[in-house]
């Protein structure tokens, strides 16, 4: 019996240990639920964001919420599967939740995009609206775009063309590395297109694919670089795959720029500390230094709110953008009915954190918002995660330069 | 030529890593025949280990300490589980360390957390030890050199110049044997267990901070890892030295090439264009596969010699 009462004592606090759910009186909230992996090796990303919902979340609902009632996010794990992220998806539906977040990986945003899609042809009365938060194929809003799917983080064109736009003039020579599957090829494609078309003085000296997450010595990559006499890796590798190839090159003495994606990706900074420092750089979507730099006291004081309680970067600030204008939208009709929430989207405008005018283009429901380049420096006011080193913006891309043209022909539900 | 060079002395060092790792996985394969999925899980704890022992008494401490814990991890694994399972069967075994796995994975999640630790090479080895061709070759590679060096030399004379490793071998073909003439065999077996454990722990400490301590590095090296026994030939010290330095070797020379089948096939008159169903796979540079091709040898050599290079009996 002892055993038994034993054993259920440690699955309470098992289970209470890795429940996602937060204990919230589930009535009168407007529920958002919030697909993304919460376990597997990708679980990081999901679980920091869903802090970093959390921390949005309060403000958004102190701020008054939507139709006088609060938001409550509900997360849901897919495991960066499409096939998990369907199944959540129908238990979503199932309990008439209005609203879908995705933050992380195209494979799982391409299939909600069709999920939700035939979901609310089939079911005109239970719809549901998709916002996509980091789901960054440049297809998802133009050959695959679709009237439920809203996205409101910059897609991997916008980044290319924002990195692209801030690379310094000396920079001659490049190298492109990328990693072999749908994203890293897709930033390998932009960035080619990017280079001809902003920079033909640049050459590309090296194009090369590398398996994803399979290089454990990067050490000969390092040597052909070197080799091929870049002055400039432009990369959108992450997680190890940056981590491994910034130690190689430092441990090689190799002095080249890494002109990167990712590398602020949450660890990023920790994984790759004072080595890259002087050589890295990143477009971002903030980070905490920006208040800094334009005098925004206000956007200063919220992230130094999340500085308080955390480690780790506040960067996510078009998710807050999102759930303000979602929350725009919701009073504006008086509803969540989808439809009516997705119409009121549409076009519709909106001041970021520190005031930069973002809108949501209503002919591909993708946003058009500023990129920070920046490079990472002892010399900042904040740090990133403790490392002693943080961004510094060396270039604003602005949401004019970025709104980019599309070849989506949207299908409109006709009531 | 320098990138020859240069990427002989990388490839040997990582497959000296890699040596470390699958010397113990081995061991403990021809001692008990558990091919012990969880291996790489424990050369992830070594390294997590490592980490928190550094932060208090720093890096070299660590490089005893971490190794210590690693091996009565693996004495308890093997006292309490494996035991257990043991009898009954390998398929039970099997499971059991496989399901270690996916344990110690949350458990370093829930302890350490989900990001990487800011796990880093101690100041002292910091430095470049030599110039070659412009490239540095840093001081903490040589070390990781002379470490594993140390250990398969330490390991070697331990079974072979010593009464311990006598019983050992003997254990090894002839259990019954052993124990009639009164030896505990368990306990054998469980030093060895722990003694794979502890080679497992170096290589973490060592490999921690040569590459990144995150939750993901269990998954990116548990399978190289069993390449490298399973070509070696399952149970030969002497067959998982030759397979981790050629593996090392390979997949570091397979990123200087930029040669495709295609290319290989032209001098022949045979040109390939188009968009045939064939033509990826043929013009697919080497560097973009080089990780697949460790995958390669060993499904080769299953094929045309089951026990491995140097193995003694069949997989």
């Amino acid at each position: 019996m002892r055993l038994v009462q034993g054993l259920l004592a440690a699955a309470v606090v098992f289970s209470a240990g890795i429940a996602v759910r937060p204990a919230v009186a589930a009535e009168d909230t407007i529920k958002v639920a919030y697909i993304d992996p919460f376990s597997g090796p990708f679980a990081s990303g999901g679980d920091e964001f869903l802090k970093v919902f959390g921390y949005i979340v309060q403000k958004v609902n102190a701020d008054g919420g939507a139709l006088g009632r609060k938001f409550e996010v509900v997360p849901f794990d897919d495991k960066l599967q499409p096939a998990e992220a369907l199944i959540a998806l129908k238990n979503i539906t199932d309990q008439n939740i209005p609203f879908v977040m995705q933050c992380t990986g195209s494979n799982v945003g391409s299939a909600l995009v069709d999920g939700v899609s035939k979901h609310n042809a089939r079911n005109p009365d239970n719809r549901i609206l998709y916002l996509n938060c980091g789901a960054l194929a440049t297809e998802l809003t133009n050959d695959l775009c679709d009237f439920w799917q809203f996205r409101f983080t910059g897609n991997v064109e916008m980044r290319a063309a924002a990195r692209i736009k801030a690379l310094p003039p000396e920079v001659k020579k490049v190298y492109l590395l990328n990693q072999d599957y749908l994203f890293g090829q897709s930033v390998q494609h932009d960035t080619k297109k990017w280079l001809e078309k902003l920079r033909p003085d640049i050459q590309i000296v090296g194009d090369e694919l590398m398996p994803f997450g399979k290089v454990q010595d990067f050490s000969s990559y390092i040597a052909k670089i070197k080799a091929s006499g870049a002055q400039s890796v432009i990369t959108g590798n992450y997680n190890r795959d940056l981590n491994l190839l910034i130690k190689a090159a430092v441990d090689d003495g190799l002095n080249v720029r890494f002109d990167t994606y990712l590398a602020h990706l949450i660890g990023g900074p920790t994984a790759i500390g004072s080595a890259g420092e002087g050589r890295l750089s990143s477009v971002l979507e903030f980070h905490p230094n920006v208040p800094v730099e334009l005098n925004k006291p206000d956007a200063e004081a919220f992230d130094n709110g999340w500085r308080a309680n955390h480690d780790t970067d506040f960067s996510e600030v078009p998710f807050l953008t999102m759930f303000q204008m979602l929350a725009r939208a919701i009073d504006k009709v008086g509803s969540t009915d989808p439809l009516k929430v997705a119409l009121a989207l549409e076009d519709m405008k909106a001041n970021d954190l520190v005031g930069f005018p973002v809108w949501m283009r209503k002919e591909d429901h993708q946003i058009s918002m500023p990129y920070y380049a920046a490079h990472f420096t002892k010399d900042v006011k904040y740090d990133s995660e403790k490392t002693g080193l943080g961004w510094k913006t060396d270039f604003i891309a602005s949401a004019e330069d970025l709104t980019l043209p599309t070849t989506c022909k949207m299908k409109r539900p006709k009531s | 030529m320098e990138t020859l060079l240069i990427s002989l002395l990388n490839g040997l060092v990582y497959g000296m890593l890699l040596f470390m790792l699958a010397s113990g996985l081995t061991l403990i394969f021809s001692m008990m025949g558990v091919l012990n999925f969880a291996h790489a899980s424990i050369y992830m704890l070594g390294a997590y280990l490592a980490f928190t022992v550094s932060e208090y008494v720093g890096f070299f401490p660590a490089l005893i300490v971490a190794p210590i814990l690693c091996g009565l991890i693996g004495a308890a694994i093997e006292i309490w589980g494996l035991r257990r399972a043991h009898h009954n069967g390998h398929i039970a075994e099997l499971l059991f360390t496989f399901g270690l796995v996916f344990i110690i994975q949350r458990v370093v999640q829930m302890t350490w957390g989900m990001l990487p630790m800011a796990y880093r090479v101690p100041p002292s080895l910091d430095f470049p030890l030599f110039v070659l061709y412009g490239s540095n070759f840093p001081a903490y590679r040589g070390f990781m050199l002379v470490i594993s060096a140390a250990m398969l030399l330490g390991t070697w004379l331990l079974l072979k110049k010593t009464r311990v490793g006598l019983i050992i071998q003997a254990a090894l073909s002839h259990p019954q044997m052993v124990s009639a003439l009164g030896h505990n065999v368990p306990r054998v077996f469980t030093t060895v267990f722990a003694g794979g454990c502890v080679l497992a722990g170096l290589a973490g400490v060592i490999g921690g901070n040569y590459q990144t301590t995150e939750p993901g590095m269990a998954d990116s090296m548990g399978p190289i890892v069993f390449v490298v026994v399973v070509f070696g030939g399952l149970g030969s010290l002497a067959g998982c030295f030759v397979a981790s330095i050629l593996m090392g070797m390979v997949q570091t020379f397979a990123v200087v090439i930029d040669y495709s089948i295609a290319d290989l096939l032209r001098p022949l008159g045979l040109a390939i264009s188009g968009d045939t169903l064939l033509t990826e796979v043929l013009t697919v540079p080497v560097a973009r596969i080089g990780a697949l091709l460790p995958f390669v040898m060993m499904v080769t050599i299953l094929f045309f010699r089951p026990r491995g290079l140097m193995g003694t009996r069949d997989t």
